[in-house]
């Protein structure tokens, strides 16, 4: 048993332990809270054979102290504060930045306090193995405990007690450490203060306490290190960095934001919004921002208006007098090729640019034009910024910007002074990035990872710096990992205390013989006799479904389906789990998978591969011939599966009527089952959707080299394996939502709300007076089913991929968190909906695993499980890495489609490859172009003043006189038509960023426009 | 998750700086409250609650005399000034009935009623500020004041919340720790180990459960020996007064008593 004790707190102690402060609630009530805090003595040093510390085994600071810099001979530990975690956090992760690190808690809490994602990253760098830091709890030791004195602010506090933390460490070292007569007197390492604020570094050497700014710190470490470690250093930290610049003598080019208490009175009073914001896709000054009191977005135009707003922070906004609003500018206008010349140095020297903020000017005027003709969106602009959502962000470097562009040399790069250098984002939604560098031209044509530290509004650019260099543009491993990045996707190896998890038998594993009761054949059922396949696309290694059917003596059919047992090996709590857990997802890009469980789980014990006995969990159900449930149990089970079919080989088996195996005939049994189940489903008003998925088909395993694209093909057994699994899903749904109705974990996809589908419906009408219903997703299936053309097969497919983008997005929730008339799946039409059949690629499905093993009885439930915030605390993540692991799979595949089309042009023609598009959007100048055949989209761009532009009608028309125009008569181009484009890959020369340009062959040609 | 607390850090400490197993201070004060037969003021951490027991007397009300045992009555009122947030609580808030009827099922099989046939025993419980484990110390608080009267008990009764974060289980939480997280609060007979109380308001699985109530009951034998020395302290004192000399008359042991707080 535990040993449980009273402490004791002594009276006299009340004013250190007891702490009273005002708190003011949501409601504006203002209410007293009294805290109390136990003080100890047994908070750990951390220091390696401390003599005064219990239990110091598990220290991990060396005894001595880090000895290599130069200015602590005697060995020294690293004491730094709050704002050296705020601003310099890529520092502290660095792998070359290895001193020992003590973290307090005070530091840690004020973290904690300022920035979530900050804080987390904090956590991870305390747990990283070539790291040496200690948390030490100095608010509950009781000699570093303090409390706020009046008149003193919260940050004074905070400064004052991580002072008298370092004085404490000092101390307790020179205690545990004294001179013993007859034998040298000892070292005593230094514990050093690190703060960027002057003002605290001067109160600390007043107290006797050593104290450096990070720049001094670095600066003495050795030489080749220090270069990198400066580049590292971030640009918040501000004055000292540029002391030859006045700033003051700068002007302002964005307007102040308001303070806080403006901006949370304005947004309790109505009077300001907030909202995420979102550049447009089509032009980077104009952004929008949902708020919830008007039925379109928000409008935000021009650089001042958006007021250093980047792509995803949560702003406030102030909503102009209706007199003032505007419409979302109809062309596209595109940073690179307004701001090519702008140079990094001398942006904010506003006389300098004229020509930029001239044609920035311009393109905002024209939309202010526009607005009188056209039906007017609320327009507005930021006025303060609540939350910033700045990560790392993938760039590269403009060669012309280089004041030297000689070839660089190895030398020069680590002797060459500090520049200033654009970095562009390779995502256009975000703005160009103002970095420091010591590397110039050492990095050039790489891609390199920056962060971005502030925004001042002196400043055209925000001010960044670098992280690291990822690799050569172009180079098939930089772009990936880019993109990785870009999503935020951890793709590093599996560290050795998750893969200590494993079945220590590794590959060699197998199902124990039956008959041992107690090991994995407890509870199981035997199905190794049943006729089980599985039908996978081609070169499948995780396969984690198969299937059976057969024909029951009385009349009905007994289907069976067998998802792969993961929750045998993967138990919950363990580092594997929490592994999986903040993976969330199997990631695949064309060319790689990156796995949410190691590799001898999911390619080989869990993967359900042929004539090999493998753990299943068996859903099966008996069926009347006419698909409907008679009964459906669940079991844990032994299966050996006979085969593993393709698509492709399945249909061939099933269509082929020669053969009359029992393989064959349960295939045949599957489909005519998963027809009717089809047809049942879309008789409830399942949606038909579709989404551009092309298949890239590469040279070979190693030089993945993309030889060509096609659009994936869909077979009848395509739909007869999801017809099962959608099956399965929901009788486990209805399971374990039966079972734990607070906490099991479904899936929903919420119906759209009807305005989304606006534009798209008054197209329809406009163009080919086809109407869409959108009143319920059965009348939306049907009148999709309408909208056909029939000269034209691919329009239907395109209105679908239309209408897809007007719905959201489905996601997993905890059955307790929201209302139960919100579970339903629209797109499946379905009550209700889980994730079952892929646990070895999805996470919530492990859940789900784990939750129907304990419904069926199998197993207990694991508490965490049980807990209501816990699951929604996963599910939030497992949400969030679904949809960035669909973003990166899609710009994966464009990637590879860029590449293909590159290859392709090369054997061509002149690298231009020729295709049939058809128009999506009509801008004043230009086109949005959908090319179905390769599932991309993209941009024909005009020069603006020839063209007329109907907005109303979504019609251009290119006047007869122009020199593009073959004949006399003018040409119109509206949504929907069918366009010849070319196609090439351009690669910009100063940047090397390779970007797909279409072009108008047919009706007319753009390149004479 | 609304609060910005953690609950259980990862050096194992809680918010208050606590570990996982340790109870929250505890003190005690038997001295003499106004008129009372037997008093107590108990303290848990910053919860403290003033208990008063009066009798055993004549009923007041017939209704109420049993033939065969004496009735406890027990009454609860929390002053308004005990939360952060100044609110008055009726008499007849259900909250509080129902933690006075609590109390009085717990204490009915421990007090020895049938000693005293047609008479009353009136429990007045007065919360004076709360900090989560309110519950346990109007128990522990209702023991002492009864032992402190005089009035025969079987066993003491000493009760602990117990909880659980996520799967680490805790003990003696305060009032931010019961806002997040469920928590059973058990009593216990220490000298025979019956448990005269389980209540619980929250959900909490069936397997935590065991592990937390054990836990639970564990802790109550810790808070038994604190209660224990008290009483025994106490009436130490009063022996010794008794037998020091010639000073005799209870006004001069009343004045000492209130010394001694």
């Amino acid at each position: 048993m535990v040993d449980i004790t009273i402490r004791k707190r002594p009276r006299t102690e009340a004013v250190v332990t007891q702490r009273k402060f005002f708190k003011k609630t949501a409601r504006g009530k203002v209410i007293k809270v009294l805290r109390e805090r136990y003080l100890r003595d047994d908070v750990g040093c951390g220091i390696q054979n401390c003599t005064s510390c219990e239990n110091s085994t598990a220290y991990t600071l060396p005894f001595t102290g880090d000895t290599q810099h130069k200015s602590f001979p005697n060995g020294h530990f690293l004491l730094p504060d709050t704002n050296v975690f705020l601003s310099q956090m890529d520092l502290m992760e660095s792998s070359l930045f290895k001193p020992p690190i003590i973290l307090l808690q005070t530091v840690m809490e004020e973290v904690r306090h300022r920035s979530i994602p900050l804080y987390n990253r904090l956590k991870a760098l305390v747990r990283m193995d070539d790291k040496r830091v200690w948390v030490f709890y100095n608010e509950y030791r009781s000699e570093t405990a303090i409390i706020r004195e009046d008149n003193e602010s919260p940050n004074d506090r905070n400064d004052r007690g991580i002072r008298k933390a370092t004085e404490w460490y000092n101390s307790h070292i020179q205690f545990t450490r004294p001179i013993i007569r007859g034998q040298p007197k000892p070292k005593i390492p230094n514990v050093v203060l690190m703060t960027e604020d002057a003002a605290n570094r001067k109160k600390a050497e007043e107290s006797g306490i050593a104290a450096t700014s990070i720049r001094k710190y670095i600066s003495s470490l050795p030489e080749t290190v220090a270069a990198q470690l400066l580049d590292l250093l971030s640009a918040a930290d501000g004055n000292d960095i540029e002391p030859t610049r006045a700033t003051s003598g700068r002007q302002a080019m964005y307007p102040e934001y308001f303070t806080e208490s403006i901006l949370q009175a304005g947004i309790s009073a109505g009077k300001l919004h907030k909202g995420h914001f979102t550049t447009s896709t089509y032009n980077y000054l104009q952004g929008s921002v949902s708020v919830p009191g008007f039925p379109k977005p928000v409008l935000l135009i021009g650089r001042e208006h958006l007021n250093r707003a980047v792509h995803g922070d949560m702003v406030v906004i102030e909503i102009f007098d209706e007199a003032k609003w505007g419409v979302e500018g109809d062309e596209v206008v595109d940073q690179e090729a307004t701001l090519k010349n702008d140079d990094a140095a001398d942006s904010d020297e506003d006389e300098e640019n004229d020509d930029v903020l001239r044609q920035e000017a311009k393109a905002v005027r024209a939309s202010e034009a526009m607005a009188q003709q056209k039906e007017k969106q609320p327009t507005g602009r930021v006025v303060g910024i609540i939350k910033r959502n700045w990560r790392p962000v993938v760039c590269h470097i403009d060669a012309t910007a280089l004041p030297s562009s000689g070839p660089p040399t190895s030398s020069s790069a680590s002797t060459l002074s500090t520049q200033t250098l654009l970095a562009h984002p390779t995502s256009t939604l975000l703005p160009r990035i103002r970095i420091r560098t010591r590397q110039g031209p050492a990095l050039v044509n790489k891609k390199i990872l920056v962060a971005i530290d502030a925004w001042n509004s002196t400043s055209r650019y925000p001010d960044g710096h670098f992280v690291r260099v990822l690799g050569e543009v172009g180079g098939e491993d930089a772009e990936r990992e880019g993109l990785m990045l870009e999503f935020g996707i951890s793709y590093g190896a599996f560290g050795s205390a998750i893969l200590s998890c494993l079945p220590p038998e590794g590959d060699s594993w197998v199902v124990p013989p039956k008959g041992d009761d107690d090991g994995v054949w407890k509870g199981r059922e035997d199905l190794r006799d049943l006729t089980i396949c599985s039908i996978d696309p081609p070169a499948c290694q995780d396969i984690d479904d198969a299937l059976h059917a057969r024909p029951l003596p009385n009349g009905n059919i007994e289907a069976g389906v067998h998802i792969a047992d993961v929750s045998n090996f993967v138990h919950a709590d363990t580092p594997m789990d929490t592994e999986a857990a903040a993976r969330g997802t199997t990631v695949y890009l064309v060319d790689k998978r990156i796995d949410m469980l190691p590799a001898l789980l999911g390619t080989n014990l869990c993967s359900l591969r042929p004539n090999v006995e493998r753990l299943a969990f068996s859903a099966i159900w008996e069926l009347t011939s006419e698909a409907k449930i008679v009964n459906v149990r669940f079991t844990k089970s032994v299966i050996r599966s006979k085969a593993a079919f393709t698509y492709e080989e399945a249909q061939l088996r099933k269509d082929d009527p020669k053969r009359q195996d029992e393989l064959t005939i349960a295939i045949r049994l599957l489909n005519t089952l998963a027809q009717k189940l089809k047809a049942a489903r879309m008789a409830a008003g399942a949606l038909n959707l579709a989404s551009p998925e092309v298949k890239i088909h590469l040279d070979s395993a190693e030089s993945s080299d993309p030889i060509d694209v096609e659009q994936k093909e869909m077979r009848e057994t395509n739909s007869l394996v999801e017809e099962f699994m959608l099956l399965a899903n929901i009788s486990v749904a209805q399971k374990i939502w039966e079972a734990f109705p607070a906490t099991a974990v479904l899936r929903r996809h919420l119906p759209p709300p009807r305005t989304n589908f606006d534009k798209l419906k008054d197209i329809l009408n406009k163009r080919k007076g086809m109407t869409l219903d959108v009143s319920s997703s059965g009348a939306l299936a049907e009148s999709l089913d309408q909208c056909v053309d029939a000269n034209e097969p691919a329009f239907n497919t395109l209105v679908r991929i239309m209408a897809t983008r007007c719905m959201l997005s489905a996601e997993y929730f905890c059955s307790g968190s929201v209302g139960r008339d919100t579970f339903g799946h629209y797109g499946l039409a379905s009550p209700i909906y889980t994730h079952f059949t892929s646990p070895i690629r999805r996470y919530a499905d492990v859940l789900a695993h784990r939750q129907l093993a304990a419904a069926i009885g199998y197993s207990p439930l694991h508490a965490s499980l049980h807990s209501k915030p816990h699951v929604e605390r996963i599910l939030e993540v497992v949400n969030r890495r679904h949809r960035m692991a669909q973003m990166a799979g899609r710009a994966s595949v464009e990637y590879y489609v860029g590449l293909a089309l590159k290859g392709r042009g090369e054997k061509e023609r002149q690298g231009q490859v020729t295709e049939e598009a058809f128009v999506i959007r009509t801008f004043r100048n230009g086109l949005g172009v959908f090319v179905s055949k390769l599932g991309i989209e993209g941009l024909v761009m005009f020069k603006r003043d020839l063209t007329q532009f109907d907005a109303d009608n979504y019609t251009v028309t290119i006047p007869g006189s122009s020199t593009a125009v073959s004949g006399d008569d003018d040409v119109t181009i509206s949504v929907f038509d069918k366009v010849v484009v070319n196609i090439e890959v351009e690669k910009d020369k100063n940047t090397q960023k390779g970007k797909v340009k279409m072009t108008l062959v047919h009706p007319i040609d753009s390149r004479a426009l | 998750m609304g609060s910005r607390v953690e609950i259980l850090n990862d050096g194992g400490f809680r918010s208050d700086g606590r570990r996982q197993y340790e109870l929250r201070d505890l003190t005690i004060d038997l001295s003499q409250q106004g008129v009372a037969d037997g008093s107590a003021i108990i303290t848990h951490g910053l919860t403290q609650v003033l208990v008063s027991v009066f009798g055993p007397r004549e009923a007041k009300m017939r209704s109420q005399t049993m033939h065969d045992r004496a009735n406890i009555n027990v009454e609860v009122s929390v002053a308004a000034f005990s939360t952060g947030e100044r609110r008055k609580r009726s008499r007849g808030d259900k909250r509080i009935l129902e933690m006075a009827a609590t109390i009085k099922s717990t204490f009915e099989p421990v007090v020895q009623t049938s000693l005293y046939p047609r008479s009353q025993i009136d429990v007045f419980v007065q919360v004076l500020q709360q900090d989560g484990g309110l519950l346990q110390a109007c128990i522990n608080g209702t023991t002492l004041a009864l032992a402190n009267a005089g009035i025969p008990l079987l066993d003491f009764v000493c009760a602990v919340t117990g909880g659980v974060h996520s799967t680490s289980p805790m003990l003696d939480l305060t009032l931010l720790e019961e806002n997040d997280i469920p928590h059973v609060t058990v009593a216990v007979m220490p000298k025979t180990g019956k448990v005269t109380l389980v209540t619980m308001e929250t959900r909490l699985h069936v397997e935590r459960f065991e592990e937390i109530f054990r836990l639970a009951c564990e802790a109550g034998k810790v808070i038994h020996a604190e209660i224990k020395g008290a009483v025994r302290e106490r009436t130490g004192r009063l022996v010794a007064a008794m037998g020091s000399g010639p000073r005799a008359g209870g006004g001069d042991l009343q004045d000492d008593d209130a010394m001694d707080g």
